[in-house]
């Protein structure tokens, strides 16, 4: 039984050496530059004596970065990206939780990596691939390997102001790979076009499939994210058949019209997820590319990946939800009432994962851990962990399961999870600020902050940049003279959105 | 007529960016003080004030890098 995600790579390597693995608009690199290279990095983290530890690799978006992963994991340890569009408090937070003493850099990020606060070594990925391969040393290392050893660290949104960093193993992810992979039928032939960074758990659905199958992926430049045009015109130019986007980078080339002048020449599958898709914009494509499977992914970073399809396979209104659908082969989908039962048909409950799709729980975070990986309270016989999303759904009349609503205030924002808690502890850390309060408009999806204090808002929003990454910064931010406050003292969100209308109207 | 757009546009997009000098950054593109969320913005902002659809082809770097070539393009899109 295959119990190391590496694994993938011993036959495709022997088959298609010299096929390109990833690559982006400049540089593409081939399975056995991959073999070779992952390798000799694996030797160099071996030489050094870091086993079983976490490697930060903090490098821009490119294939090296992936290779750089692979390499991680080859020494017997866990990587964690790290990226240059996280503001420099984030990166300080991870670096502090995880204490790492290892960072792998390019020639780039290096200057940056520098000024870190940390204790460990900054380790060039260009030197690192000189290093000689120990053939010995990483067989052995690869031996002692066992399923549910760490393979990758990635930090999520905490409604406290910290990043929570989700553990994945071996195990988790061989599962998600495979079912992922069977439901979307990936093959040989399969061209991704990555759009997701590398930072989270979603590039797992090209980074592992390419080494499995001997497929390509395409790293496509964030930039084009704002041209249509030229961002089908990648597409074909590449010959990508498969994508797995967030919803707002699909609707991005709809909306604008660009199918007027361009349509995608070779997109056969399209996975979509972390967004409800509107389906005006979902007809669009559907219209465009008629025999392209569609296909909506559902799940938390915390059950690996994705854990939920639904293949599209009938027509919507304009009113309603593509479905969550139903989970993949070897993971149960548990909706809980409010009593802790098994929610009855049609009545709301808490999505709730059950199976080997679970991640680790948060890295030196045994609270945060508790609180979300609990035990089956279905399952009183023995231990059991199950995760709960924290997501509302229910069952339609079709028996597909939909997502409803938050019990908190996370959001999804351009595909990003989001803590808008995380932002209001941010904004009041600043000294001028008296009191914040942070809503979401889910129609026009955009992150609203008001603020009660001695700053105006410009200075604030420049502030935020230091502290937040990009996606998290508010989209609309309002002065006030007095925060609407509840009976029991909490920040009145229900009239702040009364307000924001208002103000909108 | 440039001069009114060019003043809405700018309130617009400091809307979006407090921190930017608009009047004067011809970088938007090219230094990333402009996002694909941003775009998405402007070209419904644009759409509600001046009641013009920005085509595809003309969704490029090029008119996108400084407020003033935006303006430009607004103003020829309202003349055809």
């Amino acid at each position: 039984m295959q119990n190391h995600v590496l694994d993938y790579l011993i036959d495709t390597v022997k088959r298609v050496p010299d096929k390109t693995a990833f690559a982006n608009e400049t540089e593409a690199l081939t399975f056995k530059d991959v073999e070779n290279q992952h390798k000799a990095i694996a030797t160099f983290l071996a030489g050094k004596g870091i086993y079983k530890e976490p490697v930060v690799v903090f490098m821009n978006k490119h294939p090296k970065t992936i290779v750089a992963f692979f390499g991680v994991i080859a020494a017997g340890d866990f990587y964690v990206p790290i990226d240059e569009e996280m503001p420099r408090v984030r990166i300080d937070l991870i670096l502090d939780n995880l204490k790492p003493r290892a960072i792998i850099c390019d020639e780039k990020t290096k200057e940056i990596a520098e000024t870190f606060h940390f204790n460990g070594e900054i380790y060039l990925y260009d030197e690192m691939i000189k290093t000689e391969i120990d053939v010995e040393k990483l067989q052995d290392i690869h031996d002692k390997a066992i399923d549910t050893d760490p393979i990758y660290v990635v930090f999520t949104s905490g409604s406290t102001g910290v990043p929570k960093g989700v553990v994945a193993c071996h195990r988790s992810v061989l599962d998600y790979i495979e079912q992922l992979s069977e439901v979307l039928e990936f093959n040989e032939d399969t061209v991704f076009g990555n759009q997701t960074p590398l930072y989270f758990d979603a590039c797992l659905k090209e980074l592992y499939p390419t080494l499995k199958f001997g497929a390509t992926t395409y790293l496509v430049p964030k930039s084009l994210f704002m041209f249509p045009i030229k961002l089908v015109e990648f597409l074909n130019e590449h010959k990508i058949n498969t994508v797995c986007w967030v919803v707002s980078a699909l609707t991005m080339i709809s909306a604008f019209g660009a199918f007027d002048k361009v349509k995608p020449e070779y997109l056969h599958t399209i996975a979509f997820g972390s967004e409800v898709f509107p389906i005006k914009q979902f007809n669009l494509w559907k219209s465009v590319l008629p025999n392209a499977k569609f296909t909506n992914l559902y799940g938390p970073t915390e059950g690996t990946g994705m854990c939920c399809y639904y293949k599209v396979n009938r027509e919507f209104a304009l009113d309603e939800v593509i479905p969550v659908g139903r989970p993949f082969k070897n993971t149960e989908i548990i909706l809980l009432n409010e009593k802790d039962e098994r929610a009855a048909a049609g009545e709301p409950g808490e999505i709730c994962i059950r199976g080997t799709s679970l991640t680790m729980g948060y890295y030196n975070n045994p609270e945060k851990t508790a609180e979300a990986f609990v035990q089956n309270p279905l399952n009183t016989a023995y231990p059991e962990l199950i995760y709960r999303t924290g997501d509302i759904g229910k069952y339609n009349e079709y028996g597909e399961l939909v997502f409803v609503s938050r019990k908190d205030y996370q959001i999804k924002h351009m595909g990003h999870r989001i803590e808008l808690g995380e932002i209001e502890v941010n904004v009041n850390m600043m000294p001028q600020i008296r009191l914040s309060g942070c809503i979401y408009d889910n129609v026009k999806g955009k992150i609203v902050l008001y603020y009660v204090g001695d700053i105006e808002s410009g200075a604030l929003t420049k502030a935020l940049k230091d502290k937040l990454p990009r996606y998290m910064i508010p989209n609309y931010v309002k002065k006030l003279d007095e925060m609407p406050l509840t009976p029991n003292g909490k920040i009145n969100r229900v009239y702040l959105k009364q307000l924001y209308q208002e103000e909108k109207a | 007529m440039y001069e009114n757009i060019m003043e809405t546009l700018v309130e617009i997009l400091t809307d979006l960016h407090p921190d930017v000098d608009f009047e004067t950054c011809d970088t938007l593109i090219d230094d990333k003080i402009l996002d694909s969320f941003d775009i998405v913005s402007l070209i419904s902002e644009i759409n509600n004030e001046w009641d013009v659809t920005v085509p595809a082809d003309k969704i490029d770097p090029q008119y996108f890098n400084s407020a003033a070539a935006l303006a430009e393009l607004i103003e020829e899109l309202l003349d055809e």
